[in-house]
């Protein structure tokens, strides 16, 4: 028999960081009934798991391990009486916002949602997708597979390791390898430059002596049932491997860290327009999908490097997914003013933005597609310049920030665009 | 009076600001590329005295749900004790109940800092 249909009025898909923290703000902002959806047996997300410190200093003014971060963000919930139901997976998501899920407790259970915020994460890039010769021997960890056997496990994979591709969970476990007595040979980035934080660099390899061997990939896999060496040859312009510069390193682990893929399967499903930039969901500056009523947050719909901007922005999604339950939303056709990411800038979230709608200010987030130095960032409304902001250094690794004015876009008789882009001086 | 400028990647918070410190005869006399005081803070104590915040994860017993509990020194430590440290852990096992801040290991390694909790089990 088909169980009736429950009916709540903020859904949150993911009890990580950004579903925690859009689910408090939409408990603040008035909505009654918050239900978190995780389908992992506690909250907290990959927080767990990353126990190093770091977090939190833009949010609390303090420097936090990520378990503390998530404690913090557990126990507001927790007062403001936010319900949540673990082991429960969320596996499909209609556009008029039926909410399936299934768990071992409730078996098949549907839910009508006022609102949905995604809040899912994101998934690392498996060694599958990377298309890397060799055998397939055991030994071979993604770096967050590899940091939750250590960290929340209590294994270590390996003791002589090399890692692959440069991005912060890689770099971490880099320095968490070699504190628990493993000796980490080498991380090889194929770019000329490294995909994580400038301060993971420092504190993880440079304190630790580990060489970051940039344009290098992995050529090579040898072992039949366990990884036995790795061959690391420099690449060129291309990301071609260029003959006559291969390295054997002996090993019994290789950890990849190439990185994170938004997880969008559900997004899909209730039809929300995707970024072909970001793979996370195009939105506006409520942080609002194509479809009506379903919000976006997160690694879901960008993958950041800072669970602080994560919070910062989940709980705008978590506000306006508690107004949009609230009342009827008057049918808006416009999806307002386009921005624009040209010279330098990879993407920007949000896409567009209506200065009607929006707050007095409006943090618009970016990377850049390459390595900077002494560059202005600029915003252009139509033609006119303003904003033009001098960087010493930006990186991809980095994500960047603009704010923009409510005044600034009012002010602009007939705006048509919003571009943001990468000047000389 | 010997002039030295050193390059450093600001380790204070995520958003790793470049710092360029200069010392005359081995004092610091500026720092500049930093965004906030612990830029400041940092530059100056990277050249003169390096230290770092430890963090690992020891087994836990008791627990309903965890293995293990992750803890961190109280405090940051010289830089050159963290293998001290990591060598005081081996062999440590918490007791549950365990809260954030709980101590498990006093003083860790002679550094005068506790190594805590920093979850619950």
């Amino acid at each position: 028999m088909r169980k009736a249909i429950e009916r709540h009025d903020v859904v949150v898909v993911g009890g990580g960081p950004a579903g925690l923290a859009a689910a408090i703000a939409a408990r603040e902002a008035g909505a009654d009934d918050v239900l978190v959806l995780e389908r992992d047996s506690q909250l907290g997300g990959i927080l767990n798991q990353c126990i190093h410190n770091g977090f939190g200093l833009h949010t609390f003014k303090e420097e936090l391990t990520g378990p503390e971060y998530a404690a913090r963000y557990v126990d507001r919930a927790d007062e403001l009486g936010v319900a949540r139901r673990l082991g429960t997976m969320v596996v499909d998501i209609s556009a008029g916002r039926v909410v399936t899920t299934v768990s071992a407790a409730e078996g098949v259970t549907r839910i009508a949602a006022g609102a949905v915020v995604l809040a899912m994460g994101c998934r690392e890039r498996p060694r599958g997708a990377l298309a890397t010769p060799g055998h397939r021997p055991a030994g071979i960890y993604s770096a967050g597979t590899a940091q939750r056997l250590v960290n929340m496990e209590g294994q270590l994979p390996g003791r002589e390791v090399v890692i692959l591709g440069s991005g912060d969970i890689g770099l971490i476990m880099a320095r968490r390898m070699t504190l628990e007595g493993a000796h980490v040979a080498c991380v090889a980035e194929i770019m000329p430059y490294s995909g994580g934080l400038k301060r993971n660099i420092v504190q993880c390899l440079d304190d630790y002596g580990i060489p970051l061997l940039l344009s290098h990939t992995v050529v090579d896999i040898e072992g039949r049932r366990r990884v036995e060496a790795v061959t690391i040859a420099e690449v060129d312009e291309g990301l071609r491997p260029i003959a006559g510069t291969e390295v054997r390193h002996p090993c019994d682990t290789l950890m990849l860290s190439v990185g994170l893929l938004p997880e969008n399967e559900l997004s899909r499903s209730a039809g929300v327009e995707l970024s072909a930039v970001t793979r996370g969901p195009v939105v506006d500056q409520d942080l609002q999908t194509s479809v009506p009523g379903i919000f976006a947050c997160g690694n879901v719909l960008h993958v950041h490097d800072l669970v602080d901007f994560v919070s910062q922005e989940a709980a705008v999604a978590g506000l306006q997914a508690a107004r949009y339950a609230r009342g009827p939303q008057t049918p808006d056709d416009s999806r307002g003013i386009p921005v624009v990411a040209a010279e330098g800038v990879r993407y920007t979230v949000p896409s567009h933005v209506d200065p009607d709608r929006m707050g007095d200010s409006l943090t618009v987030r970016f990377r850049v597609d390459n390595e900077y130095r002494d560059r202005h960032v600029s915003v252009y409304l139509d033609d006119r310049r303003v904003q033009h902001r001098r960087r010493r250094i930006m990186a991809p690794g980095e994500m960047e920030q603009v704010v923009l004015r409510r005044p600034d876009l009012l002010a602009h008789e007939g705006l048509s665009r919003i571009t943001v882009k990468l000047e000389e001086a | 009076m010997a002039r030295e400028t050193r390059e450093l990647i600001c380790i204070s918070c995520p958003m790793g600001c470049p710092l360029t410190v200069t010392l005359e005869g081995g004092v610091v006399t500026s720092v500049t590329g930093n965004t906030c005081p612990r830029g400041d803070a940092y530059g100056r104590k990277e050249v003169t005295d390096p230290t770092r915040i430890v963090t690992s994860s020891v087994p836990v017993d008791g627990s309903p749900t965890e293995r293990m509990v992750s803890v961190k020194t109280a405090s940051d430590i010289p830089k050159d004790r963290i293998f001290d440290v990591m060598r005081a852990l081996v062999g440590v096992r918490a007791a549950a109940p365990v809260g954030i801040g709980d101590v498990i290991v006093p003083d860790v390694a002679g550094t005068g800092v506790d190594m805590v909790a920093t979850r619950r089990a």
